[in-house]
């Protein structure tokens, strides 16, 4: 199922009620999600993410803008007309029914048409169980359950309605570090083998990188891009979904383009053919760092971090934007500082430039 | 650490608190299984006896309505429970979980009303009965007793700590509200229902002002009031043997209560309730 | 709006009941006790003004029951406070029989006050046979032979406390012993460390942490003892101005009420000067906490 938002806007009234003013949480929201994908909807905290999935899910009403399912508006309809399923983060299973009968409770619900028999009821659960492959756990009670083992459960109430779309509210986020990776591949699985159109929200980019096949990144309520993974990564639009995505995080100096070159502290780090002269942010992600004896880059030495595969270097700037550089190069090469100080030279597919006053992208 | 001489004082005072506490119920106990006669003759009491008897108990069913209080009180406890659970669960789940205007302004209300003593109220209470014509009733007996602030309050505060999301993931299954309150709140907060339960029980079991101000006809008294007939019109004001009986007989029912539900009811006194 | 419906319809029964029963008589109260000279067969009155009020502090009974219930609470709030305290300490100090002891001691929360009074009755009665229980004990440590039951009326005060005490302790016991189990054991291992002495760790650790609990149930305490009136009952029967044991309580009653009765007015304005003393022992207790009773 397609989905299609459109100037979705969300406003609250604020919580400190002396402030008149309106929290706009989701601002003029435009996206259109293709059918069968896996959507990776990434921003930090407070940024909207979950009021959009909110929206789509029907648990709030739309200030403004239009929702649409496929061809079919569903705007104003309730949660349950929706046919959408959806996992909180803290899995919200029913803490006194059975496996089996938090999976069942959606089904009762059913009316009219809709309505299952026992025997119905009973196929459909055991199919979304052996899905989730929760297949031993049918009698407990949710306490008696891991956290991922809860998170099968709760992704199995969701499907368990044939749901035409299925929404996850930061569903790793309650799992330790070897099991998120797990389950993430598991969910991967799971959204796979069903074709249902899944979107997904996270704040960690490193979890909707490995799993999305697109990634929307939003911040204040507003969308900064949309894209494949490797393509956000790689061309971002602005400065804050460069340093959004990527660990370490992207490294940015202040300096400026200059005679068709970009400078850092007036040293050419770059060519910039035909661009004029102006104040510009450069960000290098920390892969982008050779150490080069003679590299235009002189930076402070502060400390060498063994990583077994690779080796980071933790370095200063005058003109660096933050507390530490953080350089990532391979772990055979050796460091030798000279007086305190080592020096870099750029790979230039490493490095983005943004304007200095609007932080958007420069293409060179 | 403590040395054992504190040890042992500190055991003499609570075996001695223990001895206050228990010996008016063993005397009960033995009085009731003395004869008529040997408890009379006795100028020093006895502190055992070596022919107990349970005529005495034959005596207070037969010779006053014994077991007609019992039934009474079992009737006025079971209504008076069932529907005040009814309306507090009702109000307590408006109020949790629904949104509504006015909600706190009433909300707040209902607060002040707990301050509100019983004395002050009962006047009218008894006039208003009285007017209605519900005297020796048991709709009358009930009645006023089937709200309780207290209660809403405290189901209101257990319902509120269930987590949001559970609402909404129901929300989202297409429950309705009332499903959601009988599927999911109530089983949730079934500790906090018995234990309001429990307590009301007590309560109306204990009911002593109430019944005595809205009944006169011996048909319609609860056990404190039959309790209180049977001393002063019962077996003869000196039959103090079927007296201590039906005193047994009265006070089993809340003991065993409290045996089997001794931790419940502990706590759950301890979270709320005070002698009344 | 529906939901306000579903609401509002929820909320309708306990808004009717306590409409009917709460509010309604708070605002009548009110009323009768101003109404002077209210005939409760005619419903009629014949003036408003305070000589119900007048009426009421002039009655010998009333002042009887006055000075009578100012008694009971003197003597049996903080002697049962007191020695809920003391049980509660040492309860809290011991692990074997601990059960036990809690269950035991919380039984006569669950008895029913009239049924246990009379027991209490019986061993406090002299009769032609016997000079009771009580009594007979303390001959044996060279005391008079005394009925307290209806014997002169310090006889009759002592049983009366004994009882209130006996009534009461269940509920205070159990709340200090929480009260205790809720101070964080740190705080003694660290008083340990210090070799701070027992009773300096007691009114310098113990005592402060669970003051909130101690005033909640003096407050308690108060409102409950000057309300008393089953207990009373338990043990001199229903005509309790004859036996000189009345409380305000069991005067508002026996107004309304029985052989005296009849008189919502006077029974109303006994109410409303009773409402008035608690209200202000209340807020005095309130304004000696703030000084006293520490806070987290």
């Amino acid at each position: 199922m397609k989905i299609v938002l459109q100037h979705l806007t969300k406003r609250f009234p604020n919580r400190n009620k002396k402030i008149k003013e309106d929290v706009i949480a989701v601002n003029d929201f435009d996206l259109e999600i293709p059918d069968g994908k896996l959507i990776g909807l990434l921003g930090p905290s407070g940024c909207g993410k979950s009021t959009v999935l909110n929206l789509i899910c029907g648990l709030e009403k739309p200030t403004e803008g239009r929702i649409f399912f496929g061809e079919t508006e569903v705007t104003d309809l309730p949660p349950e007309k929706r046919g959408v399923g959806l996992v909180f983060q803290n899995y919200a299973l029913y803490p006194h029914l059975s496996v089996y009968d938090n999976i069942k409770f959606p089904l009762e619900n059913l009316r009219g048409s809709e309505k299952l028999t026992k025997e119905e009821m009973d196929a459909r659960i055991r199919e979304v169980v052996s899905l989730v492959q929760i297949d031993g756990l049918l009698e407990r009670k949710p306490n008696e359950l891991s956290g991922g083992q809860q998170q099968r459960v709760a992704i199995a109430r969701a499907l368990v309605k044939m749901p035409q779309v299925l929404l996850l509210d930061e569903p790793l986020s309650n799992l330790d570090a070897r099991l998120r990776i797990q389950t993430r591949e598991e969910l991967k699985r799971i959204q796979v083998e069903t074709g249902i159109t899944t979107i997904f929200v996270t704040h960690d980019q490193e979890e909707a990188m490995s799993i999305s096949d697109t990634i929307v990144v939003m911040k204040d309520g507003v969308l900064q891009q949309q894209g494949e993974p490797q393509e956000i990564y790689d061309e971002p639009v602005n400065l804050f979904v460069a340093s959004f995505l990527g660990t370490p995080k992207i490294n940015v100096f202040t300096g400026e383009i200059k005679n068709g070159q970009v400078c850092i502290d007036h040293m050419p780090v770059l060519e910039a053919n035909g661009q004029a002269d102006r104040e510009v942010l450069v960000a290098v992600r920390p892969e982008g760092f050779v150490l080069d004896e003679n590299g235009p880059l002189s930076c402070g030495f502060v400390s060498r971090e063994v990583m077994g595969r690779d080796t980071s270097i933790v370095a200063t700037h005058g003109d660096f934007q933050g507390e530490r550089i953080r350089a990532i190069i391979p772990s055979e090469q050796e460091v030798s500082p000279e007086n305190g100080m080592v020096r870099f030279s750029l790979k230039p597919h490493k490095v983005r430039i943004f304007d200095a006053k609007t932080q958007t992208r420069i293409k060179l | 650490m403590k040395t054992s001489k504190e040890k042992y004082l500190i055991y003499i005072l609570l075996g001695l608190w223990a001895l206050i506490v228990l010996f008016p119920f063993y005397w009960m106990l033995l009085t009731s299984v003395k004869s008529y006669s040997s408890y009379n003759s006795e100028y020093v009491p006895v502190f055992f006896t070596l022919k107990p008897t349970l005529e005495n108990y034959a005596t207070a069913f037969t010779a006053v309505p014994l077991a007609r209080y019992f039934l009474n009180t079992l009737v006025f406890t079971l209504a008076t429970t069932a529907i005040m659970m009814v309306v507090v669960v009702l109000s307590a789940f408006a109020f949790a979980r629904l949104e509504f205007r006015g909600k706190n302004l009433v909300f707040a209300l209902f607060l002040s009303l707990m301050m509100i003593p019983g004395e002050l109220v009962i006047i009218t209470n008894y006039v208003t009965i009285t007017n209605l014509n519900l005297r020796n009733t048991f709709t009358g007996l009930i009645l006023p007793s089937v709200t309780s602030v207290f209660y809403i309050y405290l189901l209101k505060e257990n319902f509120e700590q269930i987590p949001d999301n559970l609402y909404k993931a129901a929300k989202v299954d297409g429950t309705g509200d009332l499903r959601y309150l009988r599927k999911v709140m109530l089983p949730i907060a079934r500790p906090t229902l018995v234990t309001i339960t429990i307590l009301k029980v007590i309560e109306c079991w204990n009911a002593y002002v109430w019944p005595r101000l809205i009944t006169d006809d011996q048909n319609y008294f609860l056990v404190s009031g039959g309790i209180q007939e049977i001393r002063e019109n019962g077996f003869g004001r000196e039959n103090v043997p079927a007296m201590m009986a039906a005193v047994v007989v009265i006070s089993v029912p809340l003991v065993v209560l409290f045996l089997l539900f001794r931790h419940k009811i502990m706590e759950g006194v301890a979270r709320g309730g005070t002698k009344g | 709006m529906k939901k306000d419906l579903t609401a509002w319809l929820c909320l309708l029964p306990a808004i009717l009941f306590l409409g009917i029963f709460m509010i309604y008589p708070l605002v009548d109260v009110l009323v009768y006790s101003f109404e002077e000279g209210y005939n409760f067969a005619s419903r009629s009155f014949w003036g408003t003004g305070l000589y119900n009020y007048a009426y009421v502090l002039h009655d010998p009974f009333f002042i009887q029951a006055l000075k009578n219930t100012f008694i009971i609470v003197i003597i049996t709030v903080p002697l049962s406070t007191g020695i809920a305290l003391l049980i509660s300490l040492g309860l809290s100090s011991v692990k074997a029989l601990r059960d036990f002891f809690q269950t035991v001691f919380f039984l006569p929360y669950v008895t029913n006050t009239l049924a246990v009074g009379l027991v209490f009755m019986i061993l406090f009665k002299k009769t032609a046979y016997s000079d009771g229980l009580i009594s007979l004990l303390l001959q044996i440590f060279g005391g008079p032979s005394v009925d307290f039951i209806d014997g002169p009326y310090w006889a009759k005060m002592f049983a009366m406390c004994v009882y209130t005490i006996w009534i009461v302790m269940p509920f205070k016991i159990l709340i200090l012993t929480s009260a205790l189990a809720g101070v964080n054991p740190m705080y003694y291992k660290a008083a340990q460390v210090d070799a701070t002495p027992k009773w300096r760790i007691f009114y310098k650790i113990t005592l402060p942490m669970i003051s909130p609990m101690i005033f909640y149930l003096v407050i308690t305490g108060f409102i409950g003892a000057f309300k008393a009136y089953s207990d009373e009952v338990a043990l001199f029967g229903t005509d309790l101005n004859a036996a000189g044991m009345n409380t305000i309580v069991g005067y508002v009653y026996d107004m309304l009420y029985g052989n005296s009765g009849g008189y919502p007015s006077y029974a109303s304005a006994a109410a409303l000067i009773l409402f008035a003393i608690v209200f202000t022992i209340t807020v005095i207790n309130l304004m000696v906490s703030r000084k006293t009773v520490f806070y987290q």
